[in-house]
């Protein structure tokens, strides 16, 4: 598969080590009260659907970014990249 | 007699003959022949045994479809086993074999699996090798494997290099037939970067095989023509024996190029082949089509072949098959070929068309309405019996025939993402569905275009498309008057009423018989029958048989053959050689390797070496007298223990994180805190994943405010840097905080024993103050060493002792190591391997790999009360879930054997005393083990249930696959100095 | 008290750096520069340029790119990331120097022996270049700089002058391993 990089373009996904549901990103708040149950759903009940996918990408051999790539799963087709950091200040983290 | 039956004319070079030997005997060829043709030339049709009941075969195409001819080439190490003679190009000196024969090629003693067919049938395997089952080991297996296979490997390490290589282009062209040419011919005057790729070694596919196509001039000039031009543009690669085996996603398309088949051994340093991982925007499948067969008993005897194959070896090799040939047919197309061969000079014995509205001819006779229904001759053809229209049977004397059923559209590679092809009536074949995926069209006759006009305007058209896609524009170049002749076309697929074996899969042997026996038993579905059968699981993925199976499946099913359905083609489209795969790395090259700083040095001293990971370690030193390496292991303990050793731990894992937020963010990566360590301090550190189990460990230092260094096990340190970065830039990408490993940029040292200190005050600048007050337990520090050199010194221990690490530029890693051990002379220095290394930790009890392996908390570890619940970290909130908090859960002890003289075993088992050993009785594991010079026997570390609370107690160790079962007593892990007094003097 | 200086070994551990040779191709160690790394600390984009003006005469360099101007070359490694070369004999300490001049800008990070440097040249690199690594590096000009996969090592390539001139940076401690891996590609095409 190629990885429309955004910062470096199309690379080949031989470089990149593949983690999975971006999901990942939207890690609980520890003090929630009901921490215990939204960090077991959050570490165990990941997406895998087949169809449109945000899935996380490190590309270990190239700039250490950490993407978010937007792929159909059945298809591979390949249809949004962005940088992880990006996306997870949009998803509100700050910190 | 030499060359028998050479024709004139061909595209081969009569003045370059060419030497080669068949089964040991010589006979010449030309250049431009392949293997096939040129024994055919010699009067062979007879080459090899069929798989499974070991029937007479010979040649039955002309290209890389070939499911018979398959032979041994060269000899030695270089022997090659199941190559098709079809494509082998000729060279001088080639030295060929059949194969799966014996004694000899024309009298097999295994040709007696024929005559017990019978019990051979569809699904003999699953049906013969079912019971009893202890024949498995003595009878059966030997017998499968004895009967199995066809060519034999060399048995010995392949002499040649195969390369791997990366190409680039707009435009990736695939067969460079007519189709392929006219559009590489376009698409390379437009200017795009384009690859044409043709497996074959002379570009111009059917082009090469057919004569009078055009009009105006001599079809296999003009593609000479062409490829001349393409090759003086400098935008295109031509590829020439080069196979495009698989489509991949996005573009990518992998190809074998056979770069030395056609010498008898590679130049100096050439590689035998290249496998190409090709990238590109656009690919044109211009593969052309492969003929069918049409089954009829006896239908697999050497001299059947296919009807394009006879008419490709008598245009472009001057070859016939034999003086006097059938050709038969359910199409125009077989037509030509007795029109080709007359006009070689070839008698027609009978053009035998099933159509009973069959054209009709002057020069050769044509039987309408007839159908060949058997043939005869053990090695080889001589005669067929014809049926005709009114029932009669006729039989006609002949060397071979031509079937012409049709042509298949290789649509392969459109299959290999998942497209699945459709039926096209008018040519009674599957083709690539339209619009199936843009990045790959099919062209020409492998769209089902089989006209050399519609292929050459189907190419143009293609292309023109293609680069349009990347925004180019293309101009349509003048191409010659073609012949655009109409299919006509009865689908036909197999003689009705068969009376013995009508064969499919030729490779394979798989009859009608054995398709109707599988659908009789229930095997319905087509990738069912296939797998049942084994038809078209042979090397060439029964390019020529499947299709027939389908047609009969169909018949059974009372079903269209598009309603029964296609099984997938999947990458390779021809066999790939393993050694292309692998390319360069095997043997000692498999992967790179990883030096230390002190390799170089510790070779000079003759150290064994261990991989770990990639890292070439020294494992330990023998020194001279020393014959058992537990005398050397137990020697560098001692030292360690007594005066002091030195140790190269470069291959940890050093991760420098600066920034304002630096200690945050290690607050947040470390279940313990970090926040609080001074400037000039080490701090242990335990790394938890969000599960809760532990991840890896190691100590931080703190260079300043705003710098820390973070070390991590040389087993993880790549994994533990991918995790920071995740924590970094997903989690919390506000922070400023900046990472990068620095595992290589510095060497380090561990400099370890009671005499530690004094060895170091002789290389440090004496600016530097090193004694216990100035630099305590877990200090660290920039020094300088030698004279004004920079480093880094830390006071941590991995031994217990009183211990230092330090480190210089890698550069000098050399330089100190040769320095250390000179003036550690007065001390006994010794340095010390990763062995001793493994015993000093297990004597003072620190958890390493085999203790984190995943599979561990920090409850388990003893270090419960490090995970901080005052902050934010990875693994604190699931760490706290009950299961892993509860009380009887494993916890880290020591062990020691209650007879000095037994040997802990890691990997055993422990169960209480009176207990059987079961897993349910399972008490908990030993994790490290090891000879401790300084407890005097073998110890370990293990998990045991409710371990903390049963220090003292006699429980046993187990490991019934070894028939140990030991006492051994619960011990604290720390076997040496649990106060830890001897790391603070 | 010891007063002799360390000597240092160069990455391939020959007494010289090793130059090869092969056809048209010469594969040169290089173990003169000096490597150290910034990362730039949030918000400080504009006043690490600043600082850096005098030293590379220029912008620092995009994604993908390198800037090769003087003595003093910077490469663009991530975001926000970049390596600085100069000439060793004349940088001995460039990390620290450079946290001179950047103060709390950047996070600087001494990189000069975490790499073993080679130089490659000849009238036609591409065949090489196409044996070794996915780039596309018949689109490679020069000030193109970027990290490329070769036999399992993660190496930044430089591109001085395209198909002709490229500098590599691999690990240095898998420096035999990459130097073999060159060398036997460039006997392949040669």
């Amino acid at each position: 598969m190629i990885i429309n990089h955004p910062l470096l373009g199309p690379r080949d996904a031989q470089e990149f080590v593949y983690l999975g549901d971006a999901g990942l990103i939207d890690r609980p708040d520890v003090m929630s009260e009901t921490a215990l149950d939204e960090f077991h759903d959050y570490l165990y009940l990941r997406n895998n659907p087949a169809g449109t996918h945000k899935e996380l990408w490190f590309h270990e051999q190239g700039d250490r970014s950490w993407l978010v790539v937007t792929r159909n799963m059945t298809t591979h087709e390949i249809t949004h990249v962005e940088l992880a950091s990006e996306y997870a200040k949009h998803r509100g983290r700050d910190r | 007699m030499s060359q028998k039956n050479r024709l004139n004319g061909g595209l081969i070079d009569r003045g370059d003959p060419l030497d080669f030997t068949f089964d040991g005997k010589s006979y010449t060829g030309y250049s431009g022949d392949t293997l096939a043709s040129a024994l055919l030339a010699n009067d062979f049709r007879l080459m090899g045994r069929s798989f499974k009941y070991h029937r007479p075969r010979g040649v039955f195409t002309a290209g890389s479809e070939e499911p018979n001819a398959l032979v041994e080439l060269r000899s030695g190490a270089r022997r090659e086993p199941n190559t098709r003679a079809t494509v082998a190009e000729l060279y001088d000196g080639l030295d060929s074999r059949s194969q799966n024969r014996f004694p000899s090629l024309r009298f097999d003693l295994q040709a007696i699996n024929d005559r017990l067919s019978t019990f051979l049938s569809a699904g003999f395997y699953y049906k013969t090798f079912m019971w009893p089952a202890a024949f498995w080991e003595k009878v059966y297996e030997p017998f499968i494997r004895r009967a199995a296979g066809l060519g034999r490997l060399s048995m010995e390490e392949d002499p040649d290099n195969y390369d791997k290589g990366f190409l680039h282009c707009d435009l990736l062209i695939i067969g460079a037939g007519p189709c392929g040419l006219a559009a590489a011919l376009t698409a390379g005057r437009a200017g795009a970067e384009i690859i044409l790729a043709d497996e074959d070694f002379l570009m111009g596919g059917r082009l090469l095989a057919e004569r009078s196509l055009f009009s105006d001039q001599d079809n296999s000039e003009w593609a000479a023509k062409v490829i001349s031009e393409l090759r003086s543009l400098p935008n295109v690669r031509l590829m020439t024996r080069t196979t495009v085996f698989g489509q991949y996603d996005h573009g990518v398309f992998g190809a074998a190029e056979r770069v030395s088949d056609h010498i008898a051994v590679p130049a100096p340093h050439k590689p035998r082949q290249i496998l190409w991982r090709i990238y590109t925007k656009r690919a044109l499948l211009a593969a052309g089509a492969t003929e069918r067969p049409i089954a009829f008993d006896n239908n697999d005897r050497p001299g059947i072949m296919l009807a394009g194959a006879l008419r490709a070896y008598a245009n472009r090799w001057a070859v016939t098959v034999a003086k006097d040939v059938v050709v038969f047919t359910n199409n125009d197309d077989g037509h030509r070929t007795a029109r080709d061969l007359k006009a070689k000079g070839v008698n027609i014995a009978a053009l035998v068309d099933c159509r009973a509205d069959a054209p009709l001819s002057n020069d050769f006779e044509i039987l309408r309405g007839a159908e060949v229904i058997d043939s005869s001759g053990r090695l080889g053809l001589k005669s067929v019996k014809v049926r005709l229209e009114d029932r009669s049977v006729r039989e006609i004397a002949c060397g071979a025939i031509g079937i012409a059923g049709g042509w298949n559209p290789n649509v392969h590679l459109t299959c290999h993402k998942r497209g699945r092809p459709v039926w096209n009536a008018d040519i009674s074949a599957f083709v690539s569905a339209p619009n199936d995926d843009p990045a790959l069209r099919g062209a020409g006759a492998a769209a089902g275009i089989f006209s050399t006009h519609g292929a050459l305007q189907s190419g143009i058209k293609s292309s023109v498309e293609a680069l349009n896609d990347l925004g180019m524009t293309a101009t349509p170049p003048p191409l010659p008057e073609a012949e655009d002749t109409p299919i006509k076309i009865a689908p036909f697929w197999h003689v009705k009423d068969s009376k013995c074996r009508a064969w499919l899969d030729l490779q394979n042997d798989v009859t009608i018989k054995d398709i109707k026996l599988a659908h009789q038993e229930g095997f319905k579905s087509v990738e069912h029958v296939k797998r049942y059968t084994t038809l078209g699981m042979a090397t060439d993925q029964g390019k020529t048989a499947n299709i027939g199976a389908l047609a009969i499946l169909a018949e059974l099913e009372g079903k269209s053959i598009p309603d029964v359905g296609t099984t997938i083609f999947r990458p390779p489209y021809t066999p790939v050689t393993i050694g292309a795969f692998a390319g360069r790395s095997r043997g000692k090259e498999f992967r790179p390797y990883r030096l230390t700083p002190s390799h170089k040095w510790a070779e000079e001293q003759g150290a064994i070496f261990v991989e770990a990971g990639s890292w070439l370690r020294a494992q330990w030193f023998p020194i001279e007298g020393e014959t058992h390496w537990r005398q050397s292991v137990d020697r560098e303990v001692i030292a360690v223990r007594n005066s002091v050793g030195i140790c190269d731990v470069t291959t940890l894992g050093k991760i420098d994180v600066q920034g304002s937020d630096a200690a945050e963010f290690l607050n947040h990566i470390y279940c313990n805190g970090f926040a609080k360590l001074p400037v000039g301090k080490t701090h242990y550190g335990l790394m938890l994943r969000e599960d809760g189990f532990a991840m890896d460990d190691g100590t931080t230092a703190r260079l300043a405010e705003d710098h820390f260094v973070v070390t991590t096990t040389t087993a993880n340190a790549v994994s533990v840097f991918r995790h920071m970065e995740f924590c970094r830039q997903c989690l919390w990408p506000g922070l400023d905080v900046q990472l990068i490993s620095t595992t290589e940029a510095w060497a380090q040292f561990a400099v370890a024993g009671p005499d530690s200190r004094k060895l170091l005050q002789k290389i440090i600048d004496p600016t530097h103050d090193i004694s216990n007050e100035a630099f305590p337990y877990m200090a660290c520090g920039k020094i300088t060493v030698c004279g004004g050199l920079r480093a880094r010194l830390f006071r941590i221990s991995f031994s217990g002792e009183l211990a230092f690490e330090i480190a210089v530029p890698t550069r000098y890693g050399d330089a100190l190591i040769r320095r250390l051990i000179e003036m550690g002379k007065e001390y006994d220095v010794a340095p010390y391997g990763t062995e001793a290394l493994g015993v000093l930790r297990v004597e003072k009890g620190h958890a390493a790999g085999n203790e984190l392996n995943g599979q561990s908390t920090a409850a388990m570890l003893g270090m419960a009360r490090m995970v901080s619940q005052n902050k934010d970290s990875i693994g604190r909130v699931l760490a706290a879930r009950p299961y892993l908090q509860r009380e009887d859960d494993h916890r880290l002890i020591g062990l020691a054997p209650v007879d000095s003289k037994q040997t802990i075993l890691a990997g055993a088992h422990l169960m209480n005393k009176g207990d059987t050993a079961t897993a349910v009785n399972d008490q908990g594991w030993v994790t490290s083990a090891a000879y401790s010079p300084h407890v005097g026997s073998s110890i370990g570390l293990a998990f045991l249930k409710k371990g903390d609370q049963r220090l003292g107690e006699v429980i046993r160790m187990t490991s019934p696959l070894d028939g140990i079962d030991i006492d051994v007593t619960v011990t604290s892990p720390h076997f040496i100095d649990p106060e830890g007094e001897r790391l603070r003097v | 008290m010891s007063d002799q200086l360390l000597a240092p070994l160069i990455a391939l551990g020959k007494g010289a750096p090793v130059i090869e040779t092969i056809g048209g191709i010469t594969i040169c160690e290089n173990p003169d520069f000096a490597i150290a790394s910034i990362a730039v600390r949030n918000g400080r984009e504009k006043d690490i340029q600043t600082s850096l003006l005098p030293v590379i005469g220029r912008d620092l360099p995009g994604p993908g790119r390198a800037v090769l101007a003087g003595e003093t070359s910077a490469i663009w490694i991530g975001s926000g990331q970049w390596f600085l070369l100069a000439p060793l004999g004349t940088h001995p300490d460039y990390a620290c120097e450079l946290k001179d001049i950047l103060t709390d800008t950047a996070s600087v990070t001494e990189q000069t022996d975490g790499w073993v440097v080679f130089d490659i040249t000849g009238h036609n690199l591409i065949p090489l270049l196409e044996r070794l690594c996915d780039l596309n590096s018949k689109t490679l000009t020069a000030g193109d700089a970027t990290r490329c996969l070769i036999e399992h090592l993660g190496c930044l390539i430089i591109c001085r002058e395209s198909g002709r001139n490229f500098t590599l940076l691999g690990p240095r401690s898998s420096a035999v391993s990459l130097h073999h891996t060159l060398v036997t590609a460039a006997h392949s095409v040669a």
